[in-house]
Order: structure tokens, then C-alpha cells, then sequence
């Protein structure tokens, strides 16, 4: 550039890289603040037209609605936050236990497609083909319906007096924790930690002298004949009461309602297709130098799972996996599809819609939404940093 | 050595026998699980063959004509048109038709690479868009107005909303991936904000948003037909996608397309448009088709906002006294539906991904 005689201009500086950048980017953030400055001069005037006082008072108001299922007390004199806890309480619930669900069946899905029987590969590509094209809206009603038709609760199908199913939902004993149950917890927890310090104890023992030293039974007793001999010793200090068959509805016993059931099985199974995708191909991503280098060095099939090739998979699978998760979390909210009432359905809905808060319903909704999600991928990107392959 | 002599020779599998012993009864274990297998699958097709064909009813005028312990398809045939157009007036369904097949005429040149004059065809593509808006809506050549857009229903819909969602977001897509590569800081972080956003809610929020405070954020007094707010919600949903698409496409260049465009003397918007993106775009359709499937399947969540597409309408069907209580019949057809749709585009993406992924491999 010297070679050119300078020349002081306005297309010196129109040309100047760095003084483009900054101007285009005080043109977009003024372009964005003002669009934001327009759009809630509009939100206030028109707000103050329908007569709506913002801000949060209304989480103290009395909601006036019932919620079919709540897990911390609540009832229609309740306030409108209590309701919004509810609901978040449920959506929760359904991730966790759609989350459990979908990881154990995608798994086994998962592994059954690379598996060497012919038939079992191919069900189980016909299960992930199948339940992964198949909009998730439409398979929770089917289910929803398929459930319907189950008897009425008078004719329940009776599980040898345990569990009853019928078309209002199945109900299952009642466990109630009595006094010095947590003893038993106790000695659990203390059961894991011997487990810990024994697996520890032969990896040393295994470093130093480089024979196996195998605590498996000592570990299996630990965790289970410990406990339930602290459990017996204490006199059995857990209450269950069976579900009773009274004229129109059950006595005693928990009943896990239809919409619950049914938003459950078709979230588990739509999501268990994804990861059922993902795990076998973390798994085909390990490469076969690895398992013949492991079996040549004279390691077991079960150790060359468990050291070699799993570890390894993993590393390919978690990231996938958690975005399968978000998803699922993210995907609840259609419970308000068959009446389950998640977060989405009571703040976002009836609460929204009783109030016509619809500014600061929808502003917590989707902060509880995104906080969740940029919380895991916060974590997974500090996961990923420590899984990366450390490369020379 | 010994060992080696002591064991049996491999199972010849030229016959069917040396095959099934070889895959399906190799050891006990998968000889267990190939039984349980038939028989679990023998006892569905059963239950299923039985209720959807053998004692399944396919005509008939009411609920009375079908017989009670099988399925009821003559329901679905007799509101077959629903499906396809819902409320759209019968006289104007021509119009539909017209636009679904110009649809075909303008998905040929982007599927089928060796199509004679495809640079023609292209261009009716690029105005098909605008062919849509006329035929279906109306009040140009002496067309119709169509008086209420919640007419608009059914797999019609389905298409209208997914099409116009994939359409309008890769050019979205395409400026915000670019943004969040960008060297500004205020342009990238906008960008991520904007992406993360979108891909950290649940569609349905967002349709929640467009069915209840949209207005709110425009002049008093404006109105906004609700299918057009749906349309720009969703859009907007898929640009957040195909934003990270489009990025994925662009960390797969390598560096010496970049130095080599500048060393030719290309400014920022030569290399993007000559180089950059053409390859970007290629390696990313099958992403992109990806998004189109996902897109479409969650086109059926309109229905929560009150849009008649044909989940919408197998419910108000659902809800006719002629034909009540037969939500399993419609439910199963939409699934059926919505999966030959889903899984021919499915396997077209996997087509496409193992085609370009020979290509690239050194």
C-alpha cells in the first residue's frame, strides 16, 4: 500500500475497514433499539387502551381453577404464582421421567439395530423409521385414544390387586415412608461408598501389581443385603396401602392420570428414536482398529465394552443426547394438547387467559424455557472442552 | 494349533437354512429373542390386520354402516376433501390443484440435476411463490377474494405453512449464520441472541405469541389475518435452524477457499456469493431437507391456536354425532399420512448425505 501516494479523502475513509464496521454496527444496534423503543411504545398504548394494569400482581391473586394434578398442595383459592409453581413442578416431572424413559428404550433400540440378529436389527429400524416420522402431536393423541378405550373404572384390569388399569388412568400402591426409613437410606449411601472405596482399592492394587483383584460380590452385598438387614432390623419401616375398588372411583393407593400416561409414553418413545439414532452411530464412529487392537491385547468382550469402546461412544453421544433432552423438556409443552397441566397450559393458558397478563405470562414462560436451555448448554460446552480428544 | 484344527467349519450360507442359522439362531440367546420377536410381531399385524382390514368397514354414510369391532375408514373417505382443503370453498378448489401442481413443476429443477432447461424452470420457481399468493388467496385476474383465511385447512396448510417456513428462512438463515460469523461484535451477538432464542423455546410458545400478543406490538388499530402472524412465527422458528445449518455448511469450507478468493482480489460479497456460498448451500440441503421434515411434522401444532390443519379437522370430525368416537381411525390415518410424507423425504436426505459424502472424501 505505501507504493501508492496518500491521499486524504472522504474514500479514504469510506474505504476504511475499520470505520465501516464500526458504522455498520451503530447502524444495526440503532435499527434494533429503535425497533424495541417502537414495538413497546405500541405495547404501552395499546395495553393501557384494554384497561390492563401491567407488572406481577396478579401471581398473587386468587386463580379460581383447579389443577388435576399438583405435586405440593393447591386448590382454586390458591394464587395464580402458586399455579404457575404447579405447572412448573409438572413440567419437570414429565422431563425427568420422559428423559429416563427415552434414554433406557433408545439404548436398547439403539444397540438391537447394530445387532447380529437379522430380525432384531430390522424391527428395530422399522421402530426408529417409523415412530421418528410421525409428527409427536399426532402420536399423543393416538395414544390418548388408545388409552380411552380401556375399561371404565369398574371393570379396571386387575393386576393381581396391585395395580388397576382402566380408562381414567392406573393406580398403583401407595408408599409411605415410616419413621427411621431414612436409616435404611443411610445405610444405602453408606453401601455405594464401600462400593467406591473397594473399585479404588483394586485399581491401586491393579496399578502396583498388576493383578485383578475382583470385589464384586463384596460390592453386590454391599448395596443390597446391607440395606434390607438395616430395613428388617428397624421392623419394616415402610407403609404401602393397596388401592381399593369403591363404587365409582379407588380408595388409597396413587393414580397416574391418562393425560400424564399418555403425553409420557409418546414423548418417551418419539424421543427414544432420536437417541436410538444417535448411540448406534456413536457407536459405528469408534473405528474396528480399536476393538481388534483391545482383543488382540487379550481383553474380554465385557472389557473391551466397558473400557474401549464405551467411553469412547460416549464422548461422540453426550452432546446429541442432551440436545435430545432439550428437546423433550422443550416438547412437554404440548401436555396442553391432552389437558396435562405443565407450565405451558396453566401460566400460559388459563392463567393467561383469566388475567390477560398475556405480556408477563408469556415473558416468564419463555424465561423459564430458556434458562433451562442455556443452563445445559452452558454445561455441555464445559463438558466438551474437558471430553475433547487432547491432540499432539 | 490343536485348537485351531478342533474347530468346525463356517456355516455355509448359500441355503436358507445356513442363512437362518447364521442370523437368526447362532447362539441360544438369539434363538430366544427371534421367537419372542415373531411372536410379538405376529400378534400386532394380527390385531391390527383384523381391526384396519378384514373387519373394517370402507363405505358407508353414517357411523351405523360400519361394523362395531373394526375400523371405520368410510369416515375418512367421506371427508377426504377436508382433508386436503378444509374449509376452502368448493368452487375455488380448482385454484388449489392448479398451485399444487405448478408445486411439482417447481420442486423438478431443484431434485432432478439433469433436467433439460433447468435454468428456466428455475426461474418459475423463484416466482412461485407469488403464483400461490394469487391462486389461493385471490383478487388478481379476476380471481376470487377468498373471504376468510381460516378457510385455508387441511394438507393444504400443512404445505402452505412448511413451504413458506423453509422458503423464507434460508435467505434469513443464510444472513444470520453470516452475522454470527461476523468479525463485529454487536452484529455477531445479536445474531446469537437471536438463535439461541429461538432454538431455546418451544414452538409452541411462540405460536402463542403470535395468536395472543403480536397486535400488541404494532400501531392501535392494526388487524393481522392470524394465518399471516402463524407464517411469520414460523419462519422465523425455522430461520433460528437453518441459521446453524447454514453454519455447519460454512465451518466445512475449507480455509483455502477463503485465501484463494482473496488472493484473486474478491471483496466480502464476491467470495461469499461466487465461492463461499454456492458451496455451502450444496453441502447443506440434506440439513436443510432435515429442517423441511421437522417443520412439517410441527406444522400440526397450528391446531392448538385454533388453525384447521388435518389434525385440526380430524378433530372437529371427531366431534360430529354421525361419526363419533372414532378418534382412533382418524388419528391412525394422519399418522400414516404424515409418515409417507416424512419418511420418503427422509430417505431422500439420506440419499443425498452418502451421494456428497463420497464426493468429499480423500
Amino acid at each position: 500500500m505505501s507504493e501508492f501516494p496518500k491521499r486524504a479523502g472522504i474514500s479514504d475513509i469510506l474505504y476504511d475497514e475499520k470505520f465501516r464496521a464500526w458504522v455498520i454496527q451503530f447502524v444495526v444496534i440503532m435499527g434494533t433499539v429503535g425497533l424495541f423503543a417502537w414495538m413497546t411504545s405500541n405495547a404501552i398504548e395499546n395495553l393501557a387502551e384494554l384497561g390492563i394494569t401491567q407488572g406481577f400482581g396478579f401471581l398473587d391473586r386468587t386463580s379460581f381453577y383447579d389443577i388435576n394434578q399438583a405435586l405440593i398442595e393447591y386448590s382454586s383459592t390458591s394464587t395464580h404464582g402458586r399455579a404457575a409453581l404447579v405447572g412448573l413442578l409438572n413440567t419437570l416431572l414429565m422431563a425427568c421421567a420422559g428423559i429416563v424413559a427415552a434414554t433406557l428404550l433408545g439404548f436398547f433400540v439403539g444397540v438391537a439395530r447394530l445387532s447380529s440378529n437379522w430380525l432384531l436389527s430390522k424391527v428395530a429400524s422399522f421402530y426408529v423409521e417409523t415412530l421418528r416420522n410421525i409428527p409427536l402431536l399426532i402420536q399423543i393423541v393416538l395414544w390418548q385414544s388408545v388409552i380411552l378405550t380401556l375399561p371404565s373404572v369398574k371393570n379396571s384390569i386387575d393386576f393381581g390387586g396391585i395395580v388397576y388399569l382402566s380408562n381414567r388412568g392406573t393406580v398403583i400402591p401407595e408408599i409411605e415412608a415410616g419413621e427411621g426409613f431414612v436409616w435404611v437410606l443411610l445405610s444405602f449411601f453408606v453401601g455405594i461408598c464401600v462400593c467406591v472405596y473397594n473399585m479404588r482399592r483394586s485399581k491401586k492394587h491393579q496399578l502396583e501389581t498388576g493383578e485383578v483383584r475382583s470385589y464384586f460380590w463384596v460390592n453386590v452385598a454391599s448395596v443390597t443385603l446391607f440395606p434390607l438387614g438395616v430395613y428388617f432390623l428397624l421392623g419394616s419401616p415402610l407403609d404401602y396401602t393397596l388401592p381399593e375398588l369403591s363404587r365409582f372411583n379407588f380408595k388409597g393407593g396413587v393414580t397416574i392420570r391418562t393425560e400424564f400416561v399418555s403425553l409420557w409414553l409418546a414423548l418417551s418413545i418419539y424421543t427414544s428414536s432420536f437417541i436410538a439414532e444417535n448411540v448406534r452411530g456413536g457407536i459405528l464412529a469408534i473405528s474396528k482398529g480399536q476393538t481388534e487392537a483391545s482383543l488382540a491385547l487379550g481383553l474380554t468382550r465385557g472389557q473391551l465394552m466397558r473400557l474401549v469402546i464405551i467411553p469412547q461412544a460416549m464422548r461422540v453421544v453426550i452432546t446429541p443426547l442432551t440436545s435430545q433432552y432439550l428437546n423433550l423438556t422443550k416438547n412437554s409443552s404440548l401436555a396442553i394438547a391432552v389437558g396435562y397441566m405443565d407450565l405451558t397450559a396453566t401460566l400460559g393458558g388459563i392463567t393467561l387467559n383469566q388475567t390477560g397478563q398475556a405480556m408477563e405470562c408469556m415473558f416468564l414462560l419463555l424465561l423459564f424455557y430458556l434458562s433451562i436451555s442455556l443452563t445445559v448448554s452452558l454445561l455441555m460446552n464445559w463438558f466438551n472442552v474437558k471430553m475433547a480428544l487432547v491432540e499432539r | 494349533m490343536s485348537d485351531q484344527a478342533k474347530m468346525l467349519p463356517p456355516v455355509d450360507e448359500s441355503t436358507l437354512w445356513g442363512w437362518m442359522r447364521k442370523n437368526l439362531f447362532y447362539s441360544w440367546f438369539s434363538g430366544i429373542s427371534t421367537f419372542v420377536l415373531l411372536w410379538i410381531i405376529f400378534e400386532l399385524l394380527y390385531v391390527f390386520v383384523e381391526w384396519g382390514l378384514l373387519n373394517a368397514t370402507f363405505e358407508g354414510a353414517d357411523r351405523t354402516a360400519c361394523s362395531p369391532d373394526g375400523a371405520c375408514w368410510a369416515f375418512i373417505s367421506s371427508r377426504w376433501p377436508q382433508f386436503l382443503y378444509g374449509l376452502y370453498p368448493v368452487e375455488m378448489r380448482w385454484r388449489a390443484d392448479v398451485a399444487f401442481l405448478l408445486l411439482v413443476l417447481a420442486l423438478l429443477p431443484v431434485f432432478w440435476e439433469g433436467m433439460p432447461k433447468r435454468r428456466w424452470f428455475f426461474v418459475h420457481t423463484c416466482v412461485y411463490p407469488f403464483e400461490v399468493y394469487i391462486l389461493v388467496w385471490g383478487g388478481w385476474f379476476g380471481l376470487e377474494v377468498l373471504d376468510d383465511t381460516r378457510r385455508v385447512g387441511g394438507f393444504m396448510l400443512t404445505l402452505i405453512v412448511g413451504l413458506t417456513g423453509i422458503a423464507l428462512s434460508l435467505p434469513i438463515g443464510i444472513v444470520l449464520a453470516l452475522g454470527r460469523r461476523s468479525e463485529m461484535a454487536a452484529i455477531s451477538s445479536l445474531c446469537v441472541m437471536f438463535i439461541e432464542f429461538i432454538r431455546g423455546v418451544p414452538l409452541i410458545t411462540l405460536l402463542f405469541i403470535a395468536s395472543t400478543m403480536l397486535n400488541y406490538f404494532l400501531p392501535p388499530g392494526t388487524t393481522f389475518d392470524l394465518l399471516v402472524r402463524v407464517l411469520i412465527m414460523v419462519t422465523l422458528f425455522a430461520s433460528g435452524y437453518m441459521a446453524e445449518v447454514i453454519r455447519g455448511g460454512l465451518q466445512a469450507i475449507p480455509r483455502g477457499q477463503w485465501e484463494g478468493a482473496a488472493s484473486l482480489g474478491l471483496g466480502y460479497g464476491k467470495t461469499m456469493g461466487f465461492i463461499i456460498l454456492p458451496q455451502v448451500l450444496k453441502i447443506s440441503i440434506p440439513g436443510i431437507v432435515n429442517i423441511f421434515i421437522s417443520l412439517f411434522k410441527d406444522t400440526t401444532l397450528v391446531v392448538i391456536i385454533g388453525l384447521l390443519d388435518p389434525l385440526g379437522i380430524g378433530k372437529s370430525a371427531v366431534a360430529d354425532i354421525a361419526w363419533k368416537g372414532l378418534s382412533r381411525e382418524v388419528y391412525v390415518f394422519l399418522a400414516f399420512m404424515f409418515f409417507v410424507f416424512c419418511f420418503v423425504m427422509s430417505r431422500y436426505s439420506q440419499h443425498l448425505e452418502r451421494r456428497l459424502d463420497t464426493q468429499h472424501r480423500d
